[in-house]
């Protein structure tokens, strides 16, 4: 018999989020907000000169000083660490050299911030200048002084990617259409808003616990045990609440490593607490990157080939950069079917800080590069941009000539909303001098399908729930929520499926002592893995519950239902028990009940090298129309409204999925209109938040949001990811705009308003091929 | 070491007397000697409104206020605008509508937006962009910060 699924009760509404009263109140416990007795202060000396050999390091007056409790310098913990298993390039402190402006030298714990401060000053380091390499066209050959051991063949190349499939150069050949955009790009930061802090204490039972503003507390619990030489188990990493990452605080970086140390190294709890330079010079934001697109189409805008080279800034360390490197090739690769396709793509180290992950890593830049070179073809062949992108849209359950298995898309759908809703049809080349409308669109992985894992073979996350007979749930998991409502996604699934009220739900703040692992918050991975392993161990609960309610009602587990706070004879309400009857039942033989659900990604991608880069369990797609207003006098120009299309498969927090796009849509703005680290050689220039100028909120477009996606088959009823892929469209489609407005491909970003009128004098105003004037 | 005369003034409606250094600046006061947490250090320039308090009802940096300038005066933090049971208007509305992420810049948003609602009980969008122009927010992209704001505003009388 084929029954009507039961609607969601929480799933797919908007859901406040479970710790909203704590954070309007100030009452929300953030790392810096930690006092421990006897708490030291813990400060960092940081390397003036942007790569220059450590010829000595006298910290003996520093120790001498009064109140100074310990001073480390490189050699104490040399051992090698870094995100990714197969580049640890990076120390606690630096041994022997250092690798750009701002490298940890030395630490020093102290009594107070004052003394600490004073010991820094009594530290007598001494450099050996050594070449600076802040331009990675520079590192791309041998180099004098190569900046790691490890590049390649004694340049500053950290990662080449060299891929081919089928036939790029014939494609060229037979095609009608070419298009080239040659993209640049300056490096952005997340610009959280809560400074990098850590605590940490040794404690006499040979102990060691570390709260830390983390993405990844696994990670970092990994890295500590490596670093400093103890086992896990003897390591207790907790995650506090975190104000915001977006990808800068998912390395183990290296001040935590050296917080723990000085608290070993002292025996009293120990905080550093970044300032905001400390927080830019750290970095880790997006790359820098030149990329080379080169798109072929035949005479119906049918896409035969890519063509694509990216030069990538990576700064001092690998970080997650050899994943960054396939990225920027590989997440060309979708939304649309491109048969061949040939990228080379190099990071280079350069003693600049270091870039990493930033939200929509890998998918961002090529996107723009790609969006602008796809309407190019469009215009040359009189197509349409939007038909031009239906026409090449990849369909449900195919592949990508790079082996990418795409199940869900609601592409299309997403182009049609887009299009609809934003009077498209009325604006497209019709909008007079200085307006106009474009399209960009994206898509991007919903999980990393191989996880960043020491054991591959164990699941990418694991939740526990504990009952007892006061009827709370408590729910533990390594998931990192840092502001993007993951806690109140894993609590609103797991009373979801119980059909018990939310408040009976309480997760449990992330600490490694007894939450099970989960890789934490990147790769947009936490609502479909988090949330399939969350579905399972409820369902599990469930079926205990169910079991020990066919006892009580006399009728088999299979006939009953859930219903809100009580389970039921299927379609008859009057034959039912309360949700604490079952459960006291339940708990007659056991106590307190438990449950446990994991999920692990099955194999999918080809076999070649590199083929894991960029494969994920689903993959999220998105249309954007941005509408521009310039001010042709002065370059100035807004974004009044901007429609987003979004295919995030089924919504289960509307909330979150608003709150995610909105977000994503502001830090999108702030990459193609304004923001920029900017760099003289290897120093930055702007390193406050004064000078590194995120949007205002009178910046904001309208915001249209429009959630167009099916269930996907795999995803946790249905969901996909909503948390970076909603920012990569954004950029295009702007950029897109800018051109129907003023009728120049803008090609390095940020786009400023200074750019924007070199731009417009090149041409006469008064000719518009573009708008067929 | 520089004196540490008592300062006096009235926090969150109860008069204090604290030690303080001519150099303390009101944000350490009230988070390290006072251990009022609730007012967040985002950048310690002045340029995240993170630290917003409340100097006589008027939005302040704390970063950059010495602690000093507060003698006789009034200062209300996020612990001083939070009733003593459940949430004020607008922080309900922040919660409610998502207003707040990662939180970490949350306190100064509904300690400033108290501050317009009490002044201006029915701000137009344009006066609550305004206002809320020196708290930054990375999160949200402000729409469901302003759209609390002017929920929070209904309910005003």
């Amino acid at each position: 018999m084929a029954s009507t699924p039961r609607p969601f009760r929480l799933l797919g509404h908007h859901i406040p989020y479970i710790e909203g009263p704590l954070k309007v109140t100030g009452r929300a416990e953030y790392t810096d907000d930690i006092q421990r007795p006897g708490m030291l202060v813990g400060r960092l000396l940081r390397s003036p000169w942007p790569h220059a050999r450590l010829t000595s390091l006298d910290v003996r007056a520093a120790r001498a000083l009064p109140g100074v409790h310990a001073v480390l310098t490189g050699e104490r913990y040399p051992t090698p660490f870094g995100v990714l298993p197969i580049t640890h390039d990076e120390t606690a402190i630096a041994v022997g050299k250092a690798r750009y402006i701002g490298d940890i030298i030395a630490a020093v714990a102290a009594q107070d911030e004052r003394t600490a401060e004073k010991a820094l000053g009594l530290i007598r380091a001494e450099f050996e200048p050594l070449p600076e390499y802040s331009d990675p066209r520079v590192g791309v050959t041998k180099v004098v002084e190569p900046i790691h051991a490890r590049g390649l063949a004694g340049s500053n190349i950290q990662k080449e990617v060299v891929q081919h499939f089928g036939d790029v150069d014939a494609a060229f050949v037979h095609a009608k259409f070419t298009a080239r955009v040659k993209g640049t790009f300056a490096g952005v930061t997340h610009a959280f808003t809560e400074p990098m802090a850590t605590v940490a204490e040794a404690t006499p039972d040979g102990r060691l616990t570390v709260w830390s503003a983390t993405q990844v507390p696994h990670y970092l619990h990994r890295s500590l045990s490596e670093v400093l030489g103890l086992p896990m188990h003897r390591i207790r990493v907790i995650k506090p609440e975190v104000g915001g990452g977006f990808g800068g605080k998912s390395d183990p970086l290296p001040h935590e490593i050296v917080c723990a140390a000085l608290a070993i190294e002292t025996g009293r709890p120990v905080k550093i607490l970044f300032d905001r330079e400390d927080v830019f010079y750290t970095n880790h934001g997006r790359h820098p990157t030149q990329n080379d697109v080169r798109i072929a189409a035949d005479a119906d805008g049918q896409l035969l080939a890519y063509d694509i080279e990216a030069l990538i800034d990576g700064g001092a360390w690998s970080s997650f950069g050899t994943v960054t490197t396939y990225y920027n090739g590989v997440l060309s690769m979708g939304p649309y079917r491109v048969p061949n396709f040939r990228y080379k793509g190099r990071r280079v180290y350069t003693t600049k800080p270091p870039s990493g992950a930033m939200r929509a890593h890998g998918g961002t830049n090529i996107r723009y590069s790609i969006e602008l070179a796809l309407d190019e073809i469009a215009e040359k062949a009189g197509i349409d941009p939007f038909d031009l992108r239906a026409r090449n849209a990849l369909p449900p359950n195919s592949t990508t000539v790079n082996e990418f298995r795409i199940t869900s898309t609601s592409f299309l759908k997403c182009l049609a909303a887009a299009r609809a809703a934003s009077g498209w049809d009325g604006k497209f080349r019709q909008l007079p001098y200085g307006r106009g409308v474009g399209l960009g669109c994206g898509f991007y992985i919903s999980g990393s399908n191989s996880p960043i894992h020491f054991t591959p073979k164990m699941p990418q996350s694991t939740v526990h729930l504990k009952v007892d007979m006061d009827g709370g749930i408590a729910v533990h998991s390594m998931q990192a929520d840092i502001g993007q409502g993951s806690n109140t996604l894993l609590a609103a699934i797991v009373a979801e499926v119980l059909g018990v009220d939310l408040e009976r739900v309480h997760v449990q703040r992330v600490d490694s002592d007894v939450s099970p692992i989960d890789l934490g918050s990147y790769s947009s991975r936490v609502t479909f893995m988090m949330g399939n392993a969350a579905r399972a161990a409820a369902e599990e609960l469930k079926g205990h519950l169910l079991a020990a309610a066919a006892e009580l009602l006399g009728h088999p587990a299979g006939e009953l239902e859930v219903e809100h706070e009580r389970i039921q004879l299927a379609g008859h309400p009057e034959t039912a028990v309360t949700f604490l009857a079952a459960l006291h039942k339940a708990m007659e033989e056991t106590g307190a009940l438990t449950a446990t659900g994991s999920y692990q990604t099955s194999p999918v991608g080809g076999t070649f090298k590199g083929a894991r880069a960029g494969t994920a369990p689903a993959y999220s797609f998105a249309a954007y129309v941005a509408e521009v207003d310039v001010d042709v006098e002065t370059g100035e120009y807004h974004v009044p409204r901007l429609w987003a299309a979004f295919d995030c498969g089924r919504p289960l927090n509307c909330l979150a999925v608003e709150g995610q796009i909105q977000g994503s849509i502001h830090m999108g703005l702030g990459q193609v209109m304004g923001e920029s680290m900017n760099y003289r050689g290897s120093r930055l220039f702007n390193p406050s938040l004064l000078e590194y100028k995120i949007p205002m909120p009178q910046q904001m477009p309208q915001v249209e949001i429009l959630l167009v996606g099916e269930d996907d088959p795999a995803g946790p009823f249905g969901a996909k990811e909503a948390g970076e892929g909603p920012l990569i469209a954004t950029l295009p489609a702007v950029g897109n705009a800018l051109y129907d407005a003023v009728g120049v491909r803008f090609t390095e970003l940020p786009i400023t308003p200074d750019r924007v009128l070199r731009g417009i004098d090149l041409r006469t105003k008064e000719a518009r091929p573009w708008k067929g004037a | 070491m520089p004196s540490r005369d008592p300062l006096s003034f009235q926090l969150n409606g109860h008069p204090v007397e604290v030690p303080c250094e001519p150099a303390r600046v009101l944000l350490d006061l009230l988070r390290e000697d006072l251990r009022l947490t609730g007012t967040k250090r985002g950048c310690d320039l002045g340029t995240c409104g993170c630290c917003t308090v409340l100097l006589d009802g008027r939005p302040t940096l704390s970063c950059l206020t010495l602690a000093r300038f507060a003698a006789g005066r009034t200062v209300t933090t996020i612990e001083g605008v939070s009733p003593p049971q459940g949430l004020s208007s607008v922080q309900r509305a922040f919660v409610e509508l998502g207003a707040t992420q990662c939180g970490f810049c949350t306190p100064g948003f509904v300690v400033t937006a108290t501050a317009l609602l009490a002044r201006n009980p029915h701000p137009s969008r344009t006066e609550i962009e305004r206002a809320i122009g020196g708290n930054l927010c990375r999160c949200t992209g402000y729409t469901k910060i302003i759209e609390a704001i002017e929920s929070a505003a209904k309910e005003a009388p």
